[in-house]
């Protein structure tokens, strides 16, 4: 039954979808069977060993980071009350507005050995070097650091919304047992909120996996920089496909172990009755020490470096910031909104087809589509405009052969194929965001609709949207955010005279010219900040609209 | 289903609007070039702006990495809208030409200005400006003397005292490719294996972090493009310039092969529609206004040498440079990268 389900249109339409999302990541895979000689001999006799120690050793550390960040950051700021706590609400999601080869330049600028602070204090103490120990930004823990900094709001973010979402009756039930906080959230909230963490820890690491400006420029050794040496350096596609498909197993990994927690966590609330959480008041000392890690984790993630550009842009403002500098912005900010919207719509056409049509080939497909998230833009560039390049070409030579007329290029080229690309990197976080958001629609909810004679339409706009609206503006806030600090695909697919804000930061940084670099950089971290609060708002104010309709 | 059929038909609509919005200008008779340039957008607008005043001829630019030009050249075959492509090494035009993108060029203005050795025999590409990799030395700890060449940068005296860039940047591979030229594989493999042992660090970010180590104290001797040091004396920042100051240019193997330098340059794409235009724009860079501007505003070496050169390239005196041929650059690349990873150069 189950597969003649999946041979309706519908099913059939996602399954094409699937197919046409992941063609990018297919063409790079397909190289795989390319012979790439004795390169293969070479890497891991060489190199390959420490791609893969640091690239393990990079997600094992963003993992620990963000989780002890994120995790600990939303139960304070969802359960606890401190002084700045509806500050810190969503002050703490700002980092995420901030690019990781940013905030690393940014600290290499103030931190590296030749930087004003290590320079200061051979100055104040009269040091020369090797006298003193300093922890070296640009290495492994540089880059763990760097990454967990930007990373953690994804799973603050996802952590808080599900924390706000337990029914507060569980929390009292637990009370009511004589657990406090700390019992509390190990017993009760964290295996609760455990599927959205760890939907969130898997966003943070897939980032992580994908990244090349941070480790490129702290000289980290991973996946992802051995793709581009191999690539470009030996001038083998067909190894750097096979590196590529190498990266992909680590995605397979996360994607399972992401699924595999899930499954075993099947939590629904049977009650429904919500209430305004009563937080646990912290006083004194803790309440101090809340506070503290708060401002720590806002002011290294954000503060800190947002200032620092924020001076280095005053420094060079009047030779940077023109009129085209608006056009820069006007382009960033309409691609980045365009590609949301089209993001948005694609994942709940995709989450709707999983709920509808249960089954593998659905289920299949929507992973598939999925896939291209952790990996690098740069290769999913490759595998854009290899297809693209190749219809346009084979259109054109039909219309020469047919019409004696050429085409050209028709998509290659053009923001049709940069959209594209996005929409390849970046689906999955709309579709995780609007999946976990779905799931939380029990199939009962739909019964009782039904029950009510709801037509399916009706269960949509009486029960779904409402209670999506939460899900679907995060999803559309993250591909924004995400497409606006987007850089490789951008610069390699984009056409004639178009550049965006990170073309721009990157280029300038890449020339070594930080101070250039920061009017840029900064107003992607600006743009980046309205969604940012938004989200934040709109995640409390989902939770008050539902005591609004848990009350009437 | 509704829903599942608006999206195609958005995504038509929208793209159509794009493509049409991208295509407008090309159908008035608007003298143009595409340019695909490997050099940054700030590095080669102002030269674009001041060509399109003189000729009337307005420059369409992408910019992008090189290696990422070459692959979208080579996708997009002789459909592509490309008319020229600019890089900033000889061995990637070398690639361009090996991979059949390139076409040659017979320009009396181009054979007469640029000397032999910096363009291709057939006219496939031509040098514009020069780019040398020599030592520099931090002027109060090491004595000039003491110098001689980059093979004797191995010696112990040096140890703990080197910085040098990743062997992913292709100034380092260039540089590797061109020693790999002058003494054979098996001695520089047994270079690089001494160099990486008189590291003082493990190499980490680019060219001017290593002169700001050295200034810092980190290192004594450092391996970077003059232009960095150029671009760093002639900063608005005050701390950047007196970092630079403490630092001097060695010219090694003066002796002998010269010291290594590339070429930035451009090529003529197989299949470009505004051949004429590409062809005056080429002309142009190699002019004296351009060639002043490389040497003044971006520290590089013009690659006339009928060219003033402004003081801060002049403080360092003259120089012979290796005179292999620019080919080679590109052919020994994969090599070297090979050698450096066996040497454990990061």
């Amino acid at each position: 039954m189950s597969f003649i389900n999946q041979l309706r249109p519908y099913p059939a339409f996602i399954f094409v979808l699937a197919v046409v999302l992941s063609m990018p990541v297919a063409v790079v895979l397909a190289h795989v069977f390319v012979p790439s000689g004795d390169i293969w001999q070479h890497l891991s006799s060489t190199v390959l060993p420490d791609y893969i120690r640091n690239s393990l050793l990079l997600m094992l550390g963003v993992a620990v980071g963000t989780l002890l960040i994120g995790v600990t950051a939303a139960w304070l700021t969802t359960m606890c009350q401190f002084p700045g706590r509806s500050v810190f609400e969503w002050a703490l999601l700002l980092p995420m507005a901030m690019p990781a080869y940013i905030i690393a330049y940014t600290y290499t600028g103030m931190l590296d050995f030749a930087g004003p602070l290590q320079t200061s204090l051979r100055e104040w103490f009269g040091w020369q070097y090797g006298d003193y120990w300093f922890p070296q930004i640009r290495s492994l823990n540089g880059a763990v650091a760097m990454l967990t900094l930007v990373l953690y709001p994804y799973v603050y973010l996802l952590s808080r919304a599900a924390f706000l979402n337990q029914s507060i009756c569980v929390l009292d039930v637990s009370r009511t047992l004589g657990n406090g906080p700390w019992k509390t959230f190990w017993k009760v909230a964290l295996p609760l909120a455990r599927p959205a963490i760890i939907a969130g820890l898997s966003l943070a690491l897939m980032e992580t996996l994908a990244d090349y400006g941070t480790v490129q420029f702290f000289g980290v050794s991973t996946f992802t920089t051995g793709i581009f040496r191999t690539w470009f350096g030996m001038g083998s596609a067909a190894a750097a496909a096979q590196l590529a498909a190498g990266l992909m197993v680590f995605v397979f990994a996360l994607i399972l172990i992401e699924r595999y927690s899930r499954r075993k966590a099947r939590y629904h609330h049977t009650s429904r009755r919500h209430q305004d959480l009563r937080r646990f008041q912290l006083t004194g000392s803790r309440a101090f020490l809340a506070f503290l890690f708060c401002l720590f984790i806002l002011g290294l993630g954000f503060l800190l470096p947002a200032l620092q550009l924020l001076s280095w842009t005053i420094h060079v403002a009047d030779t940077v910031i023109d009129a085209d500098f608006l056009r820069l912005l006007v382009n960033s900010l309409s691609l980045a909104a365009f590609a949301a919207v089209l993001a948005l719509i694609l994942a709940l056409v995709m989450a709707y087809a999983q709920r509808l049509y249960p089954g593998k080939l659905v289920s299949g497909a929507v992973r598939v589509a999925g896939m291209g998230y952790a990996v690098p833009g740069a290769v999913i560039a490759v595998g854009v405009m290899i297809p693209f390049a190749w219809i346009d070409n084979t259109i054109d030579d039909l219309a020469r052969s047919q019409f004696n007329y050429s085409t050209g290029l028709l998509l290659s080229g053009t923001l049709v194929a940069v959209t594209f690309a996005y929409l390849t990197r970046f689906l999955a976080v709309s579709l995780q965001t609007v999946d976990s958001g779905l799931t939380r629609i029990t199939h009962s909810m739909d019964e009782a609709g039904r029950s009510f004679g709801f037509r399916p339409l009706q269960i949509l706009r009486q029960i779904h949207i409402p209670m999506l609206s939460a899900s679907l503006m995060t999803a559309l806030l993250l591909v924004f955010v995400d497409v606006l600090k987007e850089l490789p695909a951008t610069l390699i697919l984009r056409p004639f005279n178009f550049n965006t804000l990170a073309v721009k930061a990157y280029e300038l940084a890449s020339d070594e010219r930080l101070a250039e670099a920061a009017p840029a950089a900064l107003a992607i971290v600006i743009a980046g900040i309205i969604p940012v609060i938004l989200l934040s708002k709109t995640i409390t104010r989902s939770r008050k609209l539902k005591l609004a309709i848990d009350e009437n | 289903m509704r829903k599942a059929g608006i999206f195609p038909s958005v995504f038509l609509g929208l793209s159509l609007l794009f493509i049409s919005g991208c295509s407008n200008e090309s159908e008035n008779e608007i003298k143009e070039v595409n340019l695909y340039s490997a050099r940054i957008e700030s590095l080669i607008k102002p030269l674009l702006d001041e060509f399109t005043e003189e000729t009337g001829i307005k420059v369409n630019l992408v910019t992008g990495n090189a290696d990422e030009l070459l692959q979208r050249l080579q996708n997009e075959g002789r459909n592509t809208p490309a008319d020229m492509l600019l890089t900033t090494d000889a061995g990637r035009l070398h690639r361009a030409m090996e991979e059949d993108l390139l076409q040659p060029v017979e320009s009396e203005t181009l054979q007469q200005r640029i000397p032999s050795s910096y363009r291709h025999p057939e006219g496939y590409w031509f040098g514009l400006s020069l780019r040398a990799r020599p030592i520099m030395y931090v002027k109060d700890r090491v004595d000039p003397a003491e110098l001689s060449t980059y093979e004797a940068l191995v010696e112990p005296r040096w140890n703990n005292r080197i910085c040098v860039r990743s062997s992913s940047n292709i100034y380092n591979q260039s540089m590797v490719a061109s020693m790999i030229v002058a003494n054979g594989e098996a001695a520089t493999e047994e270079w690089a294996k001494g160099l990486v042992a008189n590291f003082a660090r493990s190499p980490q970010g680019g060219d001017r972090d290593q002169i700001s180590a050295a200034a810092a104290g980190q290192c004594d001797i450092v391996i970077a493009n003059t232009y960095y040091l150029a671009g760093m004396l002639t900063s608005n920042d005050a701390d950047e310039k007196a970092a630079a100051e403490k630092l001097a240019v060695f010219w090694p193997n003066q002796d002998d092969r010269g010291v290594h330098i590339n070429v930035s340059g451009a090529g003529i794409i197989k299949d470009a529609k505004h051949r004429d235009n590409a062809i005056e724009l080429l002309e142009f860079l190699t002019s004296d206004t351009a060639q002043q501007w490389y040497a003044e505003t971006n520290g590089e070496y013009p690659v006339r040498d009928d060219i003033e050169t402004g003081e801060v390239l002049e403080q360092w005196g003259d120089f012979r440079a290796d005179s292999l041929e620019m080919d080679k650059l590109g052919e020994f690349n994969a090599d070297a990268l090979r050698l450096m990873d066996r040497a454990g150069w990061q």
